[in-house]
Order: C-alpha cells, then sequence, then structure tokens
C-alpha cells in the first residue's frame, strides 16, 4: 500500500527534480499517443521537429524569443498574484485591452516622430492592462466577487470590444476596409535588437523584469506579504498586512504586466493593430507561471520551455499536416504532470506493508 | 474480574516516532476511567485504536470478554463504543437532528428520529432543540449535541477527550450528573482531561501516560493535584512566584470599546473598559464564545476602532495597524497557532518576520536581512527550549507545545512593554506550559505590562494579580478576589445562560 | 410583435438555457462537496465533440449522447484522480483540465469542421403537444429538455430527502468532521466529481446535437465559464439553477433577436451581454448579501482534505 507523509521540510532536491520528472513522463505520455494515433508518420521525427529543430536554426530560434518574450512578462505578473492566492485568469483580456490603449496612442501621434512615443505607448498599455484588472480588484474587494468569473468574463468582452474598435475608430481609412489599423510609423514600432529578425526590445525587458521580481519576492517584505496572504490569511493580517491592498497590488502588477506585453506585441512583430492580437498569451501564462512553481528565474526557463512547444508545434503542422492543438494538448499534460509530480516536495511517498 | 474493555500491549508508531509503546489498560464497567498525559504523550493515538480511526501495529484488544479490532468506527460505533471528540465534529450548516443522524448508521431522519432525540435530551438532563442550526449554538449546547449523538447509539463504553475545557463551572456540574448517572446505568467512562481537579472529583481510577508508555495506574483522589501532575510530566514541577509586582502606573487601558460583530455567529462587545499597570498581569477569564476572538482582534489592530478606544503609553492607538502598534512596543500572541500566529507552510525563520516591528534589524526600508533573521531565529529556539531539526523546519511541522514556546519567544525577543496573549497554554504540554508562565512571569517582573485571555482558571488564578471575567461581549470589573473571589468568577461567567 | 414570435422567443430561452443548467447542476453537486472544479469549460466541449462525432458516425442519438456522457466522465476523472489522490491545487487542475479539454476536442474534431449531422427530433405528445400555443411551449422539446429539468428535480431529491445527500453536504461543511466520523469522503467526492463530469458532458452533446448541427472548435464560447457563475448565483439550492439559467439563455437569445428591431448597437456590443450580465448578477447577489454572512458557501469549497489515518 501507498501513503503519502508529509515532510517535514520541503524538499530541495524534488525541487529541481520534479519538473524533469514531470517533462519526461509528458514526453513518454506524448509518445505513446502519437505512437498510436499517427499510423504512417515517424514518431521519432515529429519529436524531433517539435523540440530540437527550433533550437537549430536562428530564424526558428528567434521565432522562439518572439513568444517567449511575452509569456514571460505576463507570467511573471501572474505569478506574484497566485502566491497571493488571487487567480487572474483573464489576462488574455488585459493583455488585449492594453494592447489596444498603447496602440491607440501611436495611431494618434501617427505623423509624429519622437523617441518618446514608444515609452508612452508602453505606458499606455500598462495603464489599460491596469485598469481593466482593476475591475476585477474592486469587485472583489467591494463585493467579494470571485476574480476568477470577472476576469475571465471580461476576457470575452475584451476581444469582442477589440474587434468593434477595429471596425470603427481605429481602422485603417485608407485600407479597403480590413478591420486592422494603420500600419505603425517608424517611431511607433519597436527597436529589433537582432537584425534580421523579429526579437525586439521587450525580450531585453522581459528578463529584466523578472530579476526584479526575483528581488522583490525574495528580499522584501512585499514578497513576504504576498506569500503569507496567499497561505494564511489570518496571519496575514496578524502581521499588519492589509487584506485589500494585497488584492489590488496582485492585479494591478499581474495587469499592468500584460497589457505591456500586449503592447509589445501590437508594436512589436505585428507592427499594427489586428484581430489576430490575441494569441492565447494569457492562457499559456498561466502554465508558464505554474511551471516556474511560481519562482520569477523558473519562469525565465519555462516561458522558454513553453515557447519552444510552440514553435516547434507551427514546424509540425506545416510538415506534417497535423493541427495547432496537438501543442495545447502537450500544454495540458505538461501541467497535469507537474502538478502530480509537486507532491513529491511536500510529500515522501512511503511503500508500507501491513503488519498485522 | 470482568473487565469491558481490555488493551493489551498495543503499540503504534508514525515513522520514528513510537505513539504508543506497548500500552495495556483494564476498563471496569460502571466505572468513570480517567486517562492521564501531556500533549503528545499518546492519549489520543490509543483513543484513536480503540475508536477504530486508526490501526495498531501490534498489540490485541477484548470487549465484553471477546476479541475486538475495529476496522473503522462504524465498527466501533456497532459494537457499543462511542466517542465525543475535543474538537466537535459538527457540521454548521446543519441542524441538531441532521447532525445527529450523521453521527448514526443505519438510521433515517424523520418524525420518530427527532422524537427520540426529545426522549434522550430529557432523559439525560441534555437541552437542545432538534431543528435549530448548529452554527447557531453556543459551545457548551454544541457539547451537548454531541453527546447525544453518541448516547442514541446505547454505547456501553463512552470516549470523552477533554470534555469541559469549554465549559462554564456551572455546565462542568450538570455534565458530571449526567455522567455519574451514565456510568450507573451500565455505560463505563473514558474521560480524558488534564484538569486534574475535575479528574479527582469524578474519576474512580486513572491510567497515567507519559512518552507514548504507561506509568502508573492509580487512584486519583488519593492522591493531590501535584502528584499526579508530576506524575504525568515525570518531573517536579517549578513554584511559580512573583517577585515583583506592579508599579502603580497604568500603561495600558481600554476605553468603552463596543463593537458590533460582522459575522452572524459572532458576538457583540459592549463598552468594554479596562487598565493595566506597568509590570503587572491582568487576566480576562471566561469560557470560549463569549467575544475574546472578537476583542482580540482589536487588541490585535486586526481590525480597528475609534482612536480613544485604546489607550497605549498615553496615546489613543484604537486606529493603528498591529504593525503600528508593534512600533510602540505592543506584541501579541493569538490563541490560533497554525493559520494566525504561524503560517503553517513556512519555515520558522520566515514567520519570524510576522511581527517584526519596522525599527527592527530584521528589514530595513522594506529590504530583508535574512542573515540577521537568520541569528535570531536561532536566538529563539535556543532560549525558548524549542525541540526543532532546523531554522527552517515547517511550523506546521512542530508539536504544538514547541510551537508555543516559539511563537512566545518570537515576542519577548522584543522586549515588549506591553504583551497581549490569548490561550497562552492551551494544547501545549505540562512541562512547556510551565516554562511559558516562567518567562511571562520573568517578563512583568522586568516591568512590563501582560494582558491575559484565557479560558484556564488554573491558569489565571495562578498568574494574575487583576481578574476580569468577560461574559456574553461585556467586561466585568476587576474581581475582589480576597473574599470568594472564586465563586464571584464563577458567576459572572455564567451570566445568563443560553 | 405577433404572438408566434413571442413564442419563438420563449422556446428559443427555453433551449438556449438547458445546456447551461445540465453544467451547473453538475456542478453544483460537485461544490457542495467541498470541490471547485473549473474544468467546466474543457468538459463541455469534450461532450460536445464526442456527441457530434458519434452521431455523425451511428445516427443513433442515444449512443451520442451516451459518448459525450463519458467522455465527460472520463475527463473528469483526471480531475478527481490529481485532485484527491494526489492533492493538486483545485484552481490548476481545473484550469488544466479546461486547456487538456480545448485541446483534446480541437485536435480529435479536426476531421469533422465541413460535416454536418442530423439533429434530434422534438417529442411529438399525441393531442398535449397540438394544442395551441401551449403545445409547442411546454410539450415539444427533445428529450434531453425534459432530462435536464428532471436532473434538477433529482440532484434536489438527492441532497435534501436522501441520507448520502446529507452526508454529501456535511462533506463540503467540514471535511474533518466527516472523516472523524468515518463517512468516505474522497470516495463521495469522486463520485460527485464523475457525475459533474457527466452533466458537462451531456450539456456540452446539447449544443452540438441540438442547437447547431456542426461541430466548431469554440462551440461552447464560456458557457462552461458562465455555468460556473450559475453554481454561485443559485446559492448552491438546485432550483435556483433553472431560473439563472433561463436569465442568461434570455440574455442571450435576446441578444440575437435585437438585431431584428432594428437596434443600432453593432453586434460585437450585443455578443457582450451575457458575460457582462453575469459579472453584474454576481455582484447585485453580493450586494443582496452585504449585511448577513454567507451561510449558503459549501464551507470547505476548495480546500484540500488531507486524511490521517
Amino acid at each position: 500500500m501507498i501513503r503519502l507523509i508529509p515532510r517535514v521540510e520541503n524538499s530541495t532536491a524534488m525541487i529541481l527534480l520534479s519538473p524533469l520528472l514531470a517533462l519526461t513522463l509528458t514526453a513518454i505520455s506524448a509518445y505513446l499517443i502519437f505512437v498510436s494515433i499517427l499510423v504512417d508518420i515517424e514518431v521519432s521525427s515529429v519529436f524531433y521537429t517539435l523540440f530540437v529543430e527550433p533550437l537549430t536554426d536562428s530564424y526558428y530560434l528567434s521565432e522562439l524569443l518572439v513568444k517567449a518574450a511575452p509569456l514571460m512578462i505576463i507570467a511573471l505578473g501572474l505569478s506574484i498574484g497566485f502566491r497571493a492566492g488571487v487567480w487572474n485568469i483573464g489576462a488574455e483580456g488585459q493583455y488585449v485591452i492594453g494592447g489596444i490603449a498603447g496602440s491607440a496612442v501611436g495611431l494618434y501621434f501617427y505623423d509624429v516622430e519622437g523617441f518618446w512615443i514608444i515609452p508612452l505607448m508602453a505606458l499606455a498599455g500598462i495603464l489599460g492592462g491596469m485598469f481593466y484588472a482593476g475591475i476585477a480588484a474592486f469587485l472583489k474587494t467591494r463585493y467579494q466577487v470571485n476574480e476568477i468569473l470577472v476576469t475571465l468574463m471580461l476576457t470575452y468582452v475584451a476581444v469582442l470590444f477589440l474587434s468593434a474598435m477595429l471596425q470603427g475608430p481605429l481602422r485603417n481609412p485608407s485600407g479597403f476596409n480590413f478591420p486592422e489599423s494603420r500600419l505603425f510609423h517608424d517611431s511607433a514600432l519597436m527597436p529589433i535588437i537582432w537584425q534580421g529578425t523579429r526579437v525586439h526590445i521587450g525580450l531585453i525587458i522581459a528578463v529584466l523584469l523578472s530579476f526584479v521580481a526575483w528581488f522583490g519576492i525574495k528580499k522584501h517584505i512585499f514578497g513576504m506579504q504576498i506569500k503569507i496572504s496567499g497561505s494564511a490569511p489570518r496571519a496575514a493580517k496578524f502581521a499588519g498586512f492589509n487584506d485589500n491592498k494585497t488584492v489590488w497590488y496582485s492585479l494591478l502588477i499581474s495587469g499592468g504586466l500584460a497589457g505591456l506585453a500586449g503592447l509589445f506585441e501590437a508594436a512589436g512583430p505585428a507592427g499594427q493593430l489586428t484581430p489576430g492580437l490575441p494569441q492565447f498569451y494569457g492562457f499559456t501564462a498561466i502554465i508558464v507561471a505554474f511551471l516556474a512553481r511560481l519562482h520569477p528565474i523558473g519562469v525565465l526557463f519555462s516561458s522558454l520551455l513553453i515557447a519552444l512547444s510552440y514553435v516547434g508545434g507551427e514546424n509540425v503542422q506545416i510538415d506534417y499536416d497535423l493541427p495547432k492543438s496537438i501543442t495545447q494538448i502537450f500544454q495540458g499534460m505538461l501541467l497535469f504532470y507537474f502538478l502530480a509530480c509537486d507532491i513529491l516536495i511536500k510529500y515522501k511517498v512511503v511503500l508500507f506493508k501491513t503488519i498485522r | 474480574m470482568n473487565y469491558q474493555l481490555q488493551i493489551n500491549n498495543i503499540t503504534k508508531s508514525y515513522g520514528d516516532l513510537k505513539a504508543n509503546d506497548d500500552v495495556s489498560l483494564n476498563i471496569k464497567p460502571s466505572s468513570i476511567h480517567a486517562l492521564l498525559g501531556e500533549n503528545g504523550a499518546g492519549k489520543s493515538t490509543l483513543v484513536k485504536v480503540i475508536y477504530g480511526s486508526l490501526l495498531p501495529d501490534r498489540g490485541e484488544m477484548k470487549w465484553l470478554g471477546k476479541s475486538y479490532s475495529p476496522k473503522n468506527p462504524f465498527d466501533a460505533r456497532e459494537q457499543g463504543i462511542a466517542m465525543v471528540f475535543q474538537h466537535f465534529s459538527l457540521f454548521e450548516s446543519l441542524t441538531v437532528e441532521e447532525n445527529i443522524v450523521l453521527g448514526l448508521d443505519g438510521v433515517r431522519l424523520d418524525e420518530n428520529f427527532t422524537e427520540k432525540i426529545i426522549k434522550y435530551s430529557k432523559q439525560y438532563g441534555l437541552d437542545i432543540n432538534p431543528h435549530q442550526v448548529v452554527g447557531d449554538l453556543s459551545v457548551g449546547a454544541r457539547q451537548r449535541v454531541e453527546i447525544i449523538r453518541c448516547l442514541m447509539q446505547n454505547p456501553k463504553l463512552l470516549i470523552m477527550d477533554e470534555p469541559t475545557s469549554v465549559l462554564t463551572p456551572q455546565e462542568v456540574s450538570d455534565l458530571f450528573i449526567t455522567l455519574r448517572k451514565l456510568a450507573d446505568d451500565g455505560c463505563s467512562i473514558l474521560y480524558i482531561s488534564h484538569k486534574l481537579e475535575e479528574v479527582r472529583q469524578i474519576c474512580s481510577v486513572a491510567t497515567i501516560l507519559r512518552g507514548g508508555k504507561l506509568v502508573e495506574n492509580c487512584i486519583p483522589q488519593e492522591h493531590t493535584q501535584q502528584e499526579l501532575a508530576e506524575m504525568m510530566i515525570g518531573k517536579k514541577l517549578i513554584q511559580l512566584a512573583r517577585s515583583n509586582i506592579n508599579s502603580g502606573e497604568d500603561i495600558f487601558s481600554i476605553n468603552n470599546l463596543s463593537r458590533k460583530s460582522d459575522d452572524m455567529f459572532g458576538v457583540d462587545l459592549k463598552s468594554i473598559s479596562l487598565s493595566v499597570m506597568k509590570g503587572s498581569i491582568v487576566g480576562i477569564a471566561g469560557v470560549a464564545g463569549n467575544g475574546q476572538d472578537e476583542l482580540m482582534e482589536l487588541l490585535i489592530g486586526e481590525i480597528t476602532s475609534p482612536p480613544d478606544t485604546l489607550s497605549f503609553k498615553g496615546n489613543d492607538i484604537g486606529n493603528l495597524n498591529s504593525h503600528q502598534r508593534r512600533e510602540l512596543s505592543m506584541f501579541f500572541i493569538p490563541e490560533e497557532r497554525l493559520g494566525h500566529g504561524a503560517v503553517p507552510d513556512m519555515g520558522l525563520n520566515e514567520n519570524m518576520l510576522l511581527s517584526r516591528p519596522q525599527k527592527s534589524e530584521m528589514t530595513s526600508y522594506g529590504v530583508i536581512d535574512w542573515q540577521n533573521v537568520e541569528t535570531l531565529t536561532q536566538k529563539v529556539i535556543s532560549d525558548f527550549d524549542v525541540q526543532t531539526f532546523s531554522t527552517k523546519m515547517l511550523a506546521k511541522s512542530l508539536s504544538g507545545g514547541n510551537l508555543q514556546k516559539f511563537m512566545v519567544g518570537r515576542e519577548l525577543t522584543q522586549n515588549p512593554e506591553l504583551l497581549i496573549v490569548a490561550q497562552p497554554t492551551w494544547g501545549v504540554d505540562a512541562g512547556s506550559a510551565n516554562n511559558i508562565h516562567q518567562a511571562l512571569i520573568a517578563l512583568a517582573d522586568q516591568g512590563s505590562a501582560i494582558l491575559i485571555i484565557s479560558q484556564d482558571l488554573d491558569e489565571i488564578l495562578s498568574l494574575c494579580e487583576q481578574i476580569h471575567v468577560l461574559s456574553e461581549g461585556s467586561l466585568s470589573t476587576a474581581v475582589d478576589m480576597t473574599n470568594k473571589g472564586l465563586e464571584k468568577i464563577s458567576q459572572l461567567m455564567v451570566g445568563s445562560e443560553d | 410583435m405577433n404572438e408566434g414570435l413571442l413564442i419563438d422567443i420563449i422556446i428559443g430561452i427555453s433551449i438556449a438555457s438547458v445546456p447551461l443548467i445540465f453544467a451547473a447542476i453538475g456542478e453544483l453537486v460537485v461544490e457542495r462537496s467541498g470541490v471547485l472544479n473549473l474544468g467546466v469549460e474543457g468538459m463541455m466541449i469534450v461532450g460536445a465533440l464526442l456527441g457530434f462525432v458519434v452521431q455523425f458516425h451511428t445516427g443513433s442519438p442515444f449512443l451520442a449522447v451516451l459518448a459525450a456522457l463519458l467522455g465527460g466522465m472520463a475527463i473528469a476523472s483526471i480531475f478527481a484522480f490529481l485532485t484527491q489522490f494526489l492533492l493538486t491545487n483545485q484552481v490548476a487542475t481545473g484550469l488544466a483540465l479546461t486547456l487538456f479539454g480545448l485541446g483534446f476536442s480541437a485536435f480529435v474534431g479536426r476531421g469533422y469542421t465541413e460535416e454536418t449531422i442530423q439533429l434530434i427530433t422534438s417529442v411529438h405528445i399525441p393531442i398535449l403537444s397540438d394544442i395551441p400555443y401551449v403545445g409547442p411551449l411546454l410539450f415539444s422539446y427533445n428529450p434531453l429538455v425534459y432530462l435536464a429539468f428532471f436532473m434538477v428535480y433529482l440532484v434536489w431529491w438527492f441532497l435534501f430527502k436522501t441520507k448520502q445527500g446529507l452526508v454529501l453536504r456535511a462533506i463540503g461543511d467540514n471535511h474533518d468532521a466527516a472523516h472523524a466520523i468515518g463517512h468516505k469522503v474522497i470516495r463521495y467526492r469522486v463520485m460527485a466529481i464523475l457525475f459533474g463530469g457527466a452533466m458537462a458532458g451531456i450539456g456540452g452533446a446539447f449544443l452540438s446535437l441540438v442547437q447547431v448541427p456542426i461541430w466548431g472548435e469554440d462551440m461552447t464560447a464560456g458557457r462552461g465559464w458562465i455555468a460556473l457563475g450559475l453554481v454561485v448565483f443559485s446559492s448552491w439550492q438546485p432550483f435556483r439553477v433553472i431560473f439563472g439559467a433561463i436569465l442568461f439563455g434570455g440574455i442571450t437569445i435576446l441578444q440575437l433577436h435585437a438585431q431584428g428591431f432594428d437596434i443600432r448597437i453593432s453586434a460585437q456590443y450585443l455578443s457582450m451581454l451575457p458575460y457582462l450580465a453575469t459579472i453584474i448578477i454576481l455582484v447585485s447577489l453580493r450586494m443582496r448579501l452585504k449585511n448577513k454572512t454567507n451561510r449558503t458557501v459549501p464551507n470547505c469549497l476548495g480546500r484540500i482534505f488531507h486524511s490521517t489515518t
């Protein structure tokens, strides 16, 4: 009989091993599933295309980084909130609103040049995301309405709003009635840091943010506030932390970061505001955050991993005519295994022989 | 000799810890049998084995002469063994009769059942209303529900775990009448309690466990409380004595503090007033559920009140939060350890940060100096004899007594000028409790003021020179202890019955 | 506006509310036992897919619904295993379930996006269905609609009139006490979770088998999440689920008809209505309760149960 015995201290060995274990189990399951479904395709070459190929080619590598940046930024914000027990599931909506707000600023100044335009757009993006997440914070602190439902409902609203904006006020006047904005002018585009690719300065900002977040969580009392609020709300009050403030901080930070990511996406790889802005980064970032065990530096690595699965997934789609949803299945499975293996950190698995 | 229950050589281990080590025990019919021991001595484990919640590693039991090895509580109940838990197994959102039927097997809820409940309640003098929602009941009433739930199984053995820790003195007498009646009717009682005076009153025989082993079987009436306590901990208790009583100067006062409770099940506080002098220990006695939680929240600052309702060192502080109060040198120890006074999933070092005042060595401008935190944690662990493997040990892995010593140490190392503590030794083994009492007395002798809220009358009587009683949200004035003080306290505690 | 249109609207509302009723009544039982399963959307879409696929290949509505039911249960069992035996975080696991369900159904359904199927036909009860007005309004639905309302009654009866239902409610109230008395907390919760999966599966199948005869990746469009809101809105009382579902169904239908009424709001804003309404209704519920402690929430909702034997 197998029993779970709580550990006295969290096992540091397992903190490193369990993600690897989860990864291995996912790979094995994925292999088995593919083998059974994909009858006439060489499964190991699918794996190669999915995981290894993107790393060998500089173009694919750059695309990996392009995708990793928004995931990193959003996941950092989410991991802070999740630690506090504030579940911002609607980061996708805040991402969209931030993208709209920032793009609107850029479009407003479309005939003006200046180095200050991009930072202003970024600020607008952050504020837009913060405002949108703030709605949920207000409803939660004032009326105790669950933030999961509010942020989620608002996500659907945000996507519809984007569509309305692109067919209305933000539509390109000389664009043949397509629901798209003007192409952003030079001052409104994110500076590219890797010539010849779409990798822009957002990546550097993302990495910097993860170190800032790491510092904030580990070294600053704010990190303790978040951790304690999420773990034992009464103890948080005992320590003098204001419950409501924690909720507001969590949502404003995650909303603001999501909004920033939205603006980076619109002003970076896209170069304009289109209906294609929402790419589920907001939802995938949830997986990234959990895979990182809500740790800022972990987010760095897990966002790269998930980005890899995106790029690899696209290649698999093209090369083998398999749908995009393969990536989603893989990500879902990874999360399942990850959560399952997580208990090894808190519990010891012991085999009992019943003596009687 | 016909024993009702015979327990032979029961052993049960959790990993390396031997909770029960070769324990044997015999219970006679119609007897009230005490099971004594500190927290961690193995009483709960033994009782769970009897009740079928745990399977022993070795050993055997005989019930009514026949071999007995229950696989779960259903088996135990079926055979006639019932248990009233210390922490009631009640469901707050359900009614009394729904709660009762959940504890019985093979019975459905209908009018016959409700009538049966009323019959039992009358027969044993346990007054309850079957249709009330349990969440609305007082603690004494809830216990009556638990007891009736057991009695309706017509048990031959009733196990009671710390039954009187939540009762007023009057309720205790009523309970004893019920228990004696039960014993006379042929139901034996296994009575677990640390209230030694009560044990001497009602139990005919006592078994004492220490460190998982059986150390003594004796007749309680033949020993003093002191002797019984010493048998339980295995060494002599240090006598408590104040060397330096108060200086006459008020340092803290509560002024007409009232508050309506937000919670439907809560107690409203009515115009509470009290003052504490430097170097004195003031106690607030009273049974749980009379407003202690609400009062503590206001004293800590988790909930604020109008500024002038609380004054400390001449300042109005009612509107300050806990953090700000600590800056003024007020410190607190709440009743609930895990989840309130300490975060269960965090290590002791991280838990130190819960009560750091602004100007402490632990943080500067919000940045944590982990090295310093580590040093301070070590200091608390060694100064207060906290048994732990490391400074990173999770709070939930410590025993109650050790965690309490840690919490007391955490606050005392800050050199509080005022310490407010609720239930300082609840659930703590006698040895650690003694240490904590010593530490509190030492603190007062140095000139600090202490306010203790406790349900344990013995504790209040032994520590405090000024005693108030909290009943239904109202605080009495200081009780004159020179003339029939104990009676006055009992009367005040009762107030108006439920 | 003529009576014909009014009847169409009422019938439309009833039909729109059915998937929500199924999903919500299932989740209600789960939450009553103290578990929060955010995977409703994932379970619904899997049900929608399996129902469609089986109907497409076999033409048998019965098998289609059965497949949807079993499919919902199957993926719910992953959630049950992780949260009840491996003690994982319920929020994260529920989300993973939704993501996995969406991906899985999109993957398996990729070959069916161009296909259509035979819809489940409505009942025709002799005499009753032919009564003018009342006939179409009450007696001419397809069997699943009646099943939905029946399930609500069944759940009410189970929770409040049987001992097992009482035990389930007790577990949601205080799982430690229930365990101490000897009730099998984990067993009840697993059963509740599987039931929730079955109901969500049928709810999803209703979408693809009755409402629209096609398959699309985003068919459920957030209904699973709305169902979660419905459970809160109903204060965990079964009959109120119907009320809430009709309210939301109503808003969805009215939004579709609004264009017919020549209301000059662009389509996107109208489409936002159901989602905004969910939020507004949840807020107004809280505003009503502001001065009373919420006694109806199952006390143990979302908390992990550690058995200590």
